[in-house]
């Protein structure tokens, strides 16, 4: 440990202060590695509905000589699925109450949000279910057409997500409820939430560009 | 596949059962035997791992690269069918690029980068075992093609809608795009974890830019990994959908467009042949200063152009497709961005001959595999400034130029640098020096056999021979090269047959004791991973190494003294750590492995019938499950025997231990 003690004191000659910030972070980021693993999965994800978004956009409107049936678009309910994608931007904001309310070990409030998050996320889902049960009676199947193939992949891997997210969001009421984590682990809601904040986002994303735009 | 069969049973009778302290089962505790290499989670472990299941597929891509030579050895060649000439190169190319190369790159990355770092294993020790097994159930699944009706057939980058239903009705192309996947998945977990590894756990002092070189690559390859592959996964996604069930991404009845394919694959596909490549950029750049005796020329311009060729690699793709009708301003554009990301790889190129330039160079055999790679890939590198060039390109495409360029920058470079790594740190994994004789033998004939097999290529190319043909007439002149490239690739075949040969019969002398141990630091090295014992250590440091310099140890062993000439002042072996420490590690897991055999249920389901996907589904739950009931480290268990009786000074903030408890909550 002599070594150690010497180069130490070499580098705080050498005036850096990344050696100070050691003594106070287990990191060398200052981010826990569940933290930087999200954010990472994340960057990643971008780029898979950003493929997936780029698809539908190249299919929504193509024809060929055996095209057949209605185009996604044109059987949207603007008015329906601008409800559901409010009901989604609102649990948003609830799991950003569920996050503060357990980093102040309010633990009754947290359960109650990640309910109400979860609850508000499984809203959006039915919707997506009622609205693909619409679409297919009205004659417009997975294998259709090609906008109707690329419609239902690019909502489906969101409505994935969002399933996921609840699962995630469920476990972590039964965590909290049964005493297993507490305030000091609010690092692990919190993550839950950027997960949640994501799949959000994207579907304000595929709401503009896929119903919203022409 | 053994264990995907007896897993579900045990899942089944005691998922239901907790104990919150050790997890629901009781945990692998063998330390050696093959149990210790199934179930391990120790980083070295599953680097080597990495790296001899990828020589596996490097034997089998080798065998079907040899058949496609033997067949192109005569005029109508009669060795091999069209469509099996067809299945040949499209697992040759598949199996090098996604099973051979990018493994060997994983598994060094995953040996030396912890070591580089001064870190004790990786971020997420479990989920590093989960992308490993992915690995190697993605590759059987891929080559399970073979005994169930034929390997795919639509070339490595399988452009849709040719390998459509229609136009590729076996389930050949089925296992590629659900193979791919499963090794996609591999890469994408492997990329996570060593990028916050790298984030995260370096040693005190180690700021980004004293990072060694390699590990910077490393890095940056994880990037353009975790960027690049949910790309391909789109792809992949699409085409099996459209396999499966029905869908119309690639009908072109429906008014399909077949550039959807070009431009998602190459999306993935160029930045990917830089994954390739650079991990052996990265070997290089730690070689070349070690037996040149020089600090690397110019280390902060090395890395930063590594990094701008991340960058700039996402800007090229289309020049895959230049006659693909994309037009005039997107062929100019990307022809422009083409020349210009060889700036930063010339940048490197040049460094690295100042590195050696005025050196006190021993030729060792990672040293002159190293400078083949600068050499070979220079000419790799050159051919393929001109293919940026559109209308020379227009000229080009499909033909053995092509082929030509990418084996000197994938074999020439890529491999040739994997091969200097084995060589370089042979004696940190396994204790002793591969034969120095058999090692320039094995030299010799690769790069003799690879110039004789790939140069005569270029000449073919510009003469008009197409690729993927699986036979030419005795009119077309192309007898004679052809002959001489098949010679090549059985040269080749010599060479590597020797390097088999070294590897066990040093082995065997090294058990029988006629080869010496080698000590800490057997090529005075620069870097921390020859800080400690020879073969590392399974805590890797006895305590945390603190950096103040690039290549530290080195300055550690070198000082300059009061006229400015640097002496030496220790020996490398003397001041190495002793490894005589017993700090408690993670602990090993049988579930990794479990999730992983889910995956390939899951495929094969997709191919033959949906409840054998039900079957991996239900595994995968259950190891799930298990995983996040099971306390990252085992409080119980000891280490070697030794019970946790040091805990490397807790209180102590240049101890790292902190870090590694609270790390594998995979």
């Amino acid at each position: 440990m002599a070594d150690t003690a010497e180069a130490q004191t070499s580098e705080l000659a050498y005036g850096r202060t990344e050696w100070d910030d050691y003594h106070h972070l287990p990191t060398n980021t200052g981010l826990t590695n569940e933290k930087v693993t999200m954010w990472a999965f994340l960057g990643s994800d971008c780029l898979l509905f950003g493929a997936l978004i780029s698809t539908y956009l190249l299919c929504r409107n193509r024809v060929g000589p055996a095209t057949k049936g209605p185009t996604a678009a044109d059987l949207f309910d603007i008015p329906f699925t601008s409800v559901s994608s409010f009901v989604l931007l609102m649990s948003s904001l609830t799991m950003v109450l569920a996050v503060t309310s357990i980093q102040r070990a309010e633990m009754e409030r947290c359960k109650l949000w990640l309910l109400t998050t979860a609850s508000l996320g499984s809203i959006f889902i039915a919707g997506q279910v009622y609205e693909f049960t619409g679409f297919y009676r009205e004659g417009l199947g997975y294998t259709t057409n090609i906008s109707s193939s690329a419609f239902y992949t690019l909502t489906g891997f969101h409505g994935v997500h969002v399933s996921l997210g609840i699962v995630m969001l469920v476990t972590m009421w039964v965590l909290v409820t049964r005493g297993i984590l507490g305030p000091e682990r609010a690092e692990t809601i919190e993550i839950i939430g950027l997960y949640w904040h994501f799949v959000d986002i994207v579907w304000i994303v595929i709401f503009a560009v896929v119903y919203l735009i022409p | 596949m053994a264990m995907t069969e007896e897993r579900p049973e045990v899942l089944e009778l005691e998922s239901g059962e907790t104990t919150p302290s050790t997890g629901a089962f009781a945990r692998p505790t063998h330390a050696s035997g093959w149990r210790a290499w199934f179930f391990t989670i120790d980083h070295k472990k599953i680097g080597i791992m990495y790296c001899a299941v990828a020589m596996f597929w490097f034997l089998c891509a080798g065998i079907e690269a040899l058949l496609i030579r033997a067949q192109l050895f005569t005029p109508n060649g009669t060795v091999l069918s069209a469509d099996q000439y067809n299945q040949l190169f499209t697992m040759h190319g598949t199996t090098m690029v996604f099973l051979v190369i990018m493994p060997l790159a994983a598994g060094f990355a995953n040996y030396m980068v912890p070591l580089q770092i001064g870190a004790r294993d990786v971020a997420f020790p479990r989920l590093n075992a989960l992308g490993l097994w992915l690995f190697i159930f993605g590759g059987i699944f891929l080559n399970l093609s073979w005994f169930l009706g034929g390997g795919p057939d639509g070339g490595w980058f399988a452009y849709a809608p040719n390998t459509g239903v229609t136009y590729s009705p076996g389930s050949g192309m089925d296992f590629y795009a659900l193979g791919l996947q499963i090794a996609g998945i591999a890469s994408l977990i492997g990329s996570i974890n060593l990028i916050v590894t790298i984030l995260n756990f370096r040693a005190p002092g180690m700021a980004m830019l004293r990072m060694p070189v390699f590990t910077w690559m490393i890095l940056v390859v994880q990037f353009l990994l975790l960027l690049s592959l949910p790309v391909i996964t789109v792809a992949l996604v699409l085409l099996s959908f459209d396999r499966t069930f029905d869908a119309n991404f690639f009908n072109v009845a429906m008014g399909a467009d077949p550039l959807l394919w070009q431009h998602l694959f190459w999306i993935f596909g160029h930045p990917e042949v830089y994954v390739l490549i650079l991990p052996s950029f990265g070997i290089v750049s730690e070689t070349l200063p070690v037996f040149s005796r020089k600090p690397l020329f110019g280390y902060s311009i090395v890395v930063l152009s590594g990094i701008a060729i991340g960058f700039m690699g996402w800007g090229v793709w289309a020049h895959h497709m230049f006659v693909s009708g994309l037009g005039p301003v997107g062929v100019a554009a990307f022809s422009a961005t083409t020349m210009f990301i060889a700036v930063p790889t010339g940048v490197k190129i040049l460094n690295w001959i100042a590195t050696m330039w005025g050196g006190n160079i021993r030729f060792t055999i990672p040293m002159m595999f190293s400078i083949s790679l600068v050499s070979m890939f220079t000419i790799g590198g050159l051919s393929g400034v001109m293919h940026a060039i559109a209308p020379a390109d227009t000229q080009q495409t499909d033909t053995y130029f092509i082929v030509a360029h990418f084996h000197y920058v994938l074999f020439g470079g890529a491999l040739m640098g994997l091969f200097a790594g084995m060589y370089y740190w042979w004696p940190k994994a396994f204790g002793y020096r591969l034969n120095e004789a058999l090692g320039k033998w094995h030299f010799w004939l690769v790069l003799l056999g690879f110039n004789t097999a790939f140069g005569p290529m270029h000449i073919l190319g510009l003469q008009g021979m197409a690729r993927r043909h699986s036979r030419y007439g005795p009119e077309d002149g192309f007898d004679f090269w052809n002959a001489v490239s098949t010679i090549g690739a059985f040269v080749i075949l010599i060479g590597m047959i020797i390097f088999a040969v070294n590897i066990i019969r040093t082995w065997l002398r090294y058990k029988a004791g006629t080869v010496p141990q080698e000590p800490a630091d057997p090529w005075d090295g620069r870097t921390l991973e020859w800080a400690i014992p020879s073969p590392a250590p399974e805590h890797n440091f006895d305590y945390v190494p603190v950096v103040t310099d690039v290549d530290d140890f080195w300055h550690k062993k070198y000082q300059a003294d009061e006229t400015g000439k640097l002496r030496k002042v220790a020996n490398g072996n003397d001041i190495a750590q002793k490894g005589d420490q017993h700090p408690h590690l993670p602990s090993p897991s049988y579930w990794p492995i479990v999730l992983a055999a889910g995956f390939p249920l899951i495929a094969l389901g997709l191919i033959y019938n949906l409840w054998l996907s039900g079957i991996g589904l239900l595994l995968m739950l259950g190891a799930i499950f298990g995983w996040s009931l099971e306390p990252p480290t085992d409080p119980e268990a000891g280490h070697d025997g030794q019970g946790d009786d040091h805990h490397p000074d807790e209180n102590d903030p240049n101890s790292d231990s902190a870090i590694v408890e609270e790390a594998p909550v995979g």
